[in-house]
């Protein structure tokens, strides 16, 4: 059967290169990175060049990075490493649960915490962050892109809000990261949060962007490694892998793969908008980074549509994955306003950076049609004459 | 009579179905695995599919309820067992999230049943909504053409009678016929129950020989959604959980002639039949005979005056039969656990059956189901409602 991926914001295939450039490490490249010996040289040297690399994704310097085992990881450790009983936390109500989640931990143990709101088409208006600034607000986490709908925040006006108000400023950039270029010192955070699977690294790798003056207090203890930041002995492949696949992401980033994704995604919306009435984009009208679409589909549900399409070779999301794989709907999708019900039966497409017009066409097979199908089972959907189908590109 | 275990081959052999497209209904135990397991060695092409319905996770530690999360219901140990089986037959798997639906459908009203007084069945709110309802419906949509569950059951076409039957299986022990009574014919054409055939351990033994790894898991017993079977306990971790306070149904316990031997703390701690827990003295066993919702009171007598040689039945579904047009000869379940009893059914309403028996029936439970039964054929049933 043919099978085409458009969930690359849930992961990315190892770069073949990026591959190539692991083995050795694995094998006869093996050491230590802290051995005083040959092989723990050599190690060093692998993981500090890829430190390097990373550095150049970011614009930071070298030893601003701290290698993690991932996004949620960094996202913990930006958190949990900065704020104390007592201190203020604003954040937004679309993170990831990696900040979510501790951010709830964190205010059950005395940090006070404000969600801030987005609007409907899932941004985070900086107005709202400057208000919700306290004598004792310690850090602001906003994400750089969302990864259901792929909505840019307006994290430069949030890191020279934060700058002026001398708080901290933390992004998560693991959906920004390859997609669209990052200049940590543009954007004026001091964290930044990014994770090796998203750009074609090897997942159980990531980083966090740590700015010089910044002293997150650690999560991981056991050793010195990471400048006393995390301890533990390095990754050596994985480390690798990333500072390789994080080179990549910044050629493509630069060059005109971000253009030619937008392109292809484009056709995609527009073409299954012109097929599906009753359907429209999230955040059609903001800023997003140019590999994601959230569409969604009104009288079917999103769950039996994300299976109806992988049974015929499609693979695609439905608001996000959770846990136990079951579908829950969307805290996005809630916090832009949005009922439940329209929320279940949204699709989210995330091409990779391979994507080609071929996978375009089929997914342009496929999803009308299973649209049209589950929408004449469903006890709700009365096709009539007078629901005009909604203009190609109608957004909110 | 119904309830020899017959064991020709040609018992065995269902009606022959061409392959399809079959969603299994995987709960990642002994049963439904199996299902799986024939199915595909059938030729069906098969989609897995475990349906979430609760959350464990939600009332542990609320209002007495244990902080560990005992049961297995839709437990992360089941859905892995059930993903682990797929994986082993190589069938596409899917878990799909229907816990709105089954906390509306089957939840809320299990806690309602319960404080008007009368003794609920989640399993057969959960079969008519969830199980065959809901889940026919995620089928078609993903493009099967049937489902197939692990209950003991047995359905097939009847030419003559040009309906859908739904019949007792071969293992008299396991039969769920009786949960079973709601489907309708549409749901009886698109299922297949592909253990009606079989004892449960011939089902253990098939598991063990398609090397499923779950053939020594013990059977799920209680109801799924409430761990140890403490439902009261369960009631009132909901209720705080919903922000509502739990009514008072406090109330007097009072005999047939209307003499108050006591006092309760609340109608839903009584079932029909009870014997336990009433806090009465007596030289006799005491037993719950009825609920009065209205007055609180729950009425206590002596065994035989559980006896009752009538019921009504209500919200009726029909299988063998499009309609009950005259007195018909039956043998009636009232209970899951109940030997059917033989009686004659007519039609007392439009919706409204009303069932004599030859003998008295002990304990006929406001809120359970009367199952119609001729041989090993469902001839249909309803909800038993107070007689009077």
């Amino acid at each position: 059967m043919r099978r085409v991926y458009m969930d690359a914001n849930a992961t990315t295939p190892l770069a073949p290169e990026v591959f190539v450039a692991m083995r050795p490490w694995f094998t006869e490249q093996f050491g230590n990175a802290s051995s005083i010996h040959f092989h723990g040289q050599r190690a060093r040297a692998g993981v500090e060049r890829a430190r390097e690399q990373v550095a150049r994704l970011l614009g930071c310097r070298a030893a601003e990075v701290i290698f993690t085992s991932g996004g949620t990881e960094s996202d913990n450790l930006a958190l949990a490493g900065v704020l104390k009983a007592g201190d203020h936390l604003i954040t937004s109500a679309i993170e990831h649960h990696a900040v979510l989640h501790t951010a709830e931990r964190l205010r059950d143990r005395g940090v006070e915490v404000t969600f801030l709101p987005v609007d409907a088409s899932g941004a985070v208006d900086p107005a709202d962050v400057r208000r919700a600034l306290r004598p004792n607000t310690q850090l602001i986490s906003v994400m750089m892109a969302n990864n259901e709908i792929g909505t840019l925040q307006p994290v430069t006006e949030i890191g020279a809000i934060a700058q002026e108000a001398d708080v901290y400023f933390h992004t998560d950039a693991v959906q920004a990261a390859g997609k669209v270029p990052i200049d940590v010192t543009a954007i004026g955070c001091d964290l930044l949060t990014i994770s090796g699977h998203k750009f074609h690294g090897p997942q159980g790798t990531g980083a966090l962007y740590v700015r010089k003056g910044t002293h997150p207090e650690p999560l991981i203890f056991g050793g010195p490694q990471e400048r006393q930041r995390r301890a533990g002995t390095e990754n050596l492949a994985g480390i690798v892998g990333l500072g390789h696949a994080a080179e990549m992401a910044q050629a493509f980033a630069a060059g005109n793969g971000p253009a030619r994704l937008a392109a292809l995604r484009d056709r995609l919306e527009h073409n299954i908008l012109a097929r599906v009435d009753e359907a429209g984009i999230y955040g059609g009208q903001a800023p997003r980074v140019p590999n994601t679409t959230n569409i969604w589909f009104d009288h079917l549900e999103g769950e039996a549509l994300v299976i109806a399409l992988d049974l015929k070779g499609l693979a695609v999301s439905g608001g996000s994955a959770c846990t136990s794989g079951a579908m829950d709907p969307s805290h996005v999708m809630s916090a832009m306003g949005v009922l439940p019900a329209r929320a279940r039966a949204s699709l989210r497409f995330s091409l990779d950076t391979g994507a080609t017009e071929k996978d375009i066409d089929f997914a342009l097979e496929l999803v009308p049609a299973a649209a049209a199908r589950l929408r004449e089972l469903s006890p709700f959907y009365k096709p009539s004459a007078n629901a005009a189908p909604e203009p190609a590109g109608s957004s909110i | 009579m119904t309830e020899t275990v017959t064991n020709s081959n040609a018992d065995r052999v269902r009606t022959a179905v061409a392959p399809r497209t079959v969603a299994v209904a995987m709960s990642g135990g002994v049963d439904s695995s199996t299902v799986a397991a024939m199915l595909q060695a059938e030729g069906h092409t098969l989609i897995g599919l475990t349906m979430q319905l609760w959350n464990q996770r939600r009332l542990a530690g609320r209002e007495g309820m244990p902080e560990e999360v005992q049961g297995r219901c839709c437990s992360v140990d089941d859905v892995y067992d059930a993903r682990r089986v797929a994986e082993r037959l190589g069938i596409p798997y899917y878990l799909v999230n229907h816990q709105e639906r089954f906390e509306r459908e089957v939840v809320k009203p299990f806690v309602a049943e319960y404080l008007a007084g009368r003794t609920p069945i989640p399993c057969s709110l959960c079969n008519n909504h969830l199980k065959f309802d809901q889940l026919l419906l995620t089928a078609r949509q993903i493009g099967a053409e049937l489902i197939a569950t692990g209950h003991y059951a047995r359905n097939e076409y009847d030419e003559a009678s040009g309906r859908w039957l739904l019949k007792r299986p071969a293992d008299a022990s396991k039969d769920q016929t009786y949960f079973l009574f709601g489907l309708t014919q549409e749901q009886l054409a698109h299922t297949l129950f592909p253990l009606g055939g079989y004892t449960k351990p011939e089902v253990r033994e098939q598991a063990r020989a398609y090397d499923l790894g779950i053939a020594t898991k013990p059977d799920s017993q209680e109801i799924c959604f409430i761990p140890g079977g403490d439902y009261k306990r369960f009631i009132d971790a909901y209720l705080d959980e919903q922000g509502e306070t739990m009514p008072d149904s406090r109330g007097e316990l009072v005999t047939t002639t209307g003499t108050v031997a006591g006092r309760h703390e609340g109608i839903h701690q009584f079932t029909v039949g009870q014997r336990k827990g009433l806090g009465v003295a007596s030289p006799t066993p005491l037993y719950v005979l009825s609920i009065h919702p209205e007055s609180h009171r729950v009425t206590i007598g002596s065994e035989d005056e559980l006896l009752g040689r009538t019921l009504v039945a209500r919200q009726l579904n029909w299988i063998s039969v499009a309609d009950l047009t005259a007195p018909m000869r039956v043998r009636i379940k009232v209970r899951h656990r109940h030997e059917p009893a033989l009686a004659t059914i007519e039609k007392s309403g439009a919706d409204e059956v009303t069932a004599t028996f030859d003998e008295p029936v002990r304990a006929i439970t406001p809120g359970q189901a009367a199952v119609f039964y001729r041989e090993d054929v469902v001839v249909g049933g309803g909800w038993i409602v107070a007689d009077r």
